[in-house]
């Protein structure tokens, strides 16, 4: 939700500064689980499903093997549902393999608080038993709330708290660019 | 879909009621985001494990003043399958037997700090009254042949499942319109979403001046046959039989029933739906009600997306008063 007072203060990737970091993370990630047996690609929705889809069409390039990809919305699962005054839309999880013994890539776009993670990692269990669960984010932002890390980084940028990351991605915002924005009298 | 729900999301299409009481209240924007709420939690049943925690910690009643089977079990199950706590209160086993009043009974509901009610009552307008009395939720399960939003939805949401749309359908109500409160609420919501809807009838269950919520009335059952997309049958309650409103089930069943030949006078594709319980033999013949044009089982499938849904979204966040 962009206030009208927010004003972007600064671009911080470019076009060709995120396609460059989704394929190195693709060599990172197939590098790390030495090819692409197994393996799934689990984005949260909406920004991080479409990234999980970028991942997988070059973790195919590279490996000559496609990977199941799936989107999870983890609306009902966050720790704020009750404290919000803006209730976020639901939208399907979209699963169309067993996740049980697999290992997953989970995938997003802004690593912060840590609490969408936590909110995917509960919703993930409840659907199977895979065998391990790699993070991979295109931005991490510090500023974390909870004990979790990113296997994968495409970029790690120090922020404060009253500035805000925004991805951009083509299929879902037109273009694609990470860009830092003020918000207004954060606080 | 996913398309659709960022859409929604960018314009900031917010719930912003405390109940849900009719669709006559609800704009077309808020029965899609309904509809979009509830096509999202049909996964969730399909799932090996069907819980998620959603309502985790919030307290769910259905208080039933009237019978029911379908419709309480159906909020039963999606209370539950949103980790909601649920209780049952059967007025005839309640302290209403005792001399209570309904909204002395609410209040103490709410002291025992319930969230949500939901509520089914034989008088039109009572879970409106009860919602002005409390802070809780109110969800109108059923008031008279008033409303019945929930059941509406879920056929909105059948509809528009096997269709791809609803706006254009031709949509025929055919049966018992007048002590119908599932006709009520599916003509509101069939119309705000730009259905045509043609109620058929015999006179003497069809209320007069129907025509002006924006339906269609004939008595010939051909007629709304013919080229209509969907078919409604609704129940023929024995009860009304007795006052005299129709001769005897059978002439119903030859007048206005849908057997294996009327259906065949209709579109190939027409979908053939019954809110349940059917009378099987009066109102719509097995071969119909078993055959492929029959979406009635889905309709309960669905009943259960739609009332997680429902519930979701009245005990999202707290509500400004406007």
């Amino acid at each position: 939700m962009t206030t009208p007072a927010a004003r972007v203060k600064a671009k911080l990737m470019d076009a060709d500064a995120v396609r460059r970091a989704v394929v190195r993370i693709a060599h990172e990630i197939v590098e790390r689980n030495k090819g692409v047996s197994n393996l799934a690609l689990v984005g949260i929705r909406t920004r991080g499903a479409v990234l999980a889809k970028r991942l997988a069409r070059e973790i195919e390039a590279i490996e000559r093997q496609a990977v199941p990809v799936g989107a999870l919305d983890i609306t009902l699962y966050r720790d704020d549902l009750s404290r919000t005054t803006h209730q976020p839309v639901v939208q399907a999880t979209d699963f169309t393999f067993d996740i049980a013994e697999l290992r997953l890539i989970l995938v997003d776009d802004v690593l912060f608080t840590g609490r969408s993670i936590r909110a995917a990692l509960d919703a993930l269990i409840d659907l199977g038993r895979p065998t391990l669960i790699q993070l991979a984010v295109l931005i991490d932002r510090g500023h974390r709330e909870l004990p979790i890390r990113a296997d994968y980084v495409g970029k790690n940028l120090p922020t404060g708290l009253a500035e805000r990351v925004d991805v951009r991605l083509e299929e879902t915002d037109g273009a694609d660019e990470v860009v830092m924005i003020e918000e207004p009298s954060h606080g | 879909m996913a398309e659709a729900a960022v859409a929604r999301e960018a314009q900031g299409l917010q719930w912003t009621k405390k109940d849900l009481l009719g669709l006559e209240d609800l704009s077309a924007e808020e029965i899609r985001l309904v509809l979009a709420t509830a096509e999202s939690f049909r996964e969730i049943s399909l799932r090996p494990i069907k819980k998620v925690p959603a309502l985790r910690g919030k307290t769910v009643v259905n208080l039933f003043f009237e019978p029911s089977t379908r419709t309480r079990t159906s909020f039963e199950l999606a209370a539950k399958r949103l980790s909601a706590d649920m209780i049952n209160i059967t007025a005839s086993a309640s302290s209403l037997t005792k001399g209570e009043t309904i909204l002395d009974m609410v209040r103490n509901l709410e002291a025992l700090k319930v969230d949500v009610l939901i509520i089914r009552h034989a008088a039109a307008g009572v879970p409106h009254t009860i919602a002005r009395q409390t802070n809780a939720s109110v969800i109108n399960a059923g008031d008279g042949a008033h409303e019945h939003p929930t059941q509406a939805l879920l056929d909105l949401l059948t509809i528009q499942r096997q269709k791809g749309r609803i706006e254009g359908l031709k949509v025929s109500i055919i049966g018992d319109i007048a002590h119908s409160r599932v006709a009520r609420s599916d003509l509101w919501g069939l119309t705000k979403l730009g259905a045509c809807v043609t109620l058929c009838g015999p006179p003497t269950l069809m209320p007069s001046h129907i025509e002006d919520l924006g339906a269609r009335v004939t008595w010939d059952v051909a007629e709304a046959i013919t080229d209509a997309d969907v078919l409604m049958l609704l129940r023929i309650q024995h009860e009304r039989q007795e006052a005299a409103l129709v001769p005897s089930l059978r002439e119903y069943r030859l007048r206005y029933g849908l057997d294996e030949a009327r259906l065949r006078s209709a579109k190939p594709d027409v979908l053939v739906m019954h809110p349940g319980p059917i009378n099987r033999g009066v109102e719509l013949d097995s071969y119909v009600a078993d055959g492929p044009n029959s979406v009635i089982l889905d309709q309960v499938t669905n009943g259960v997306a739609v009332r997680m849904a429902a519930l979701f979204l009245v005990s999202g966040p707290p509500k400004v008063e406007e």
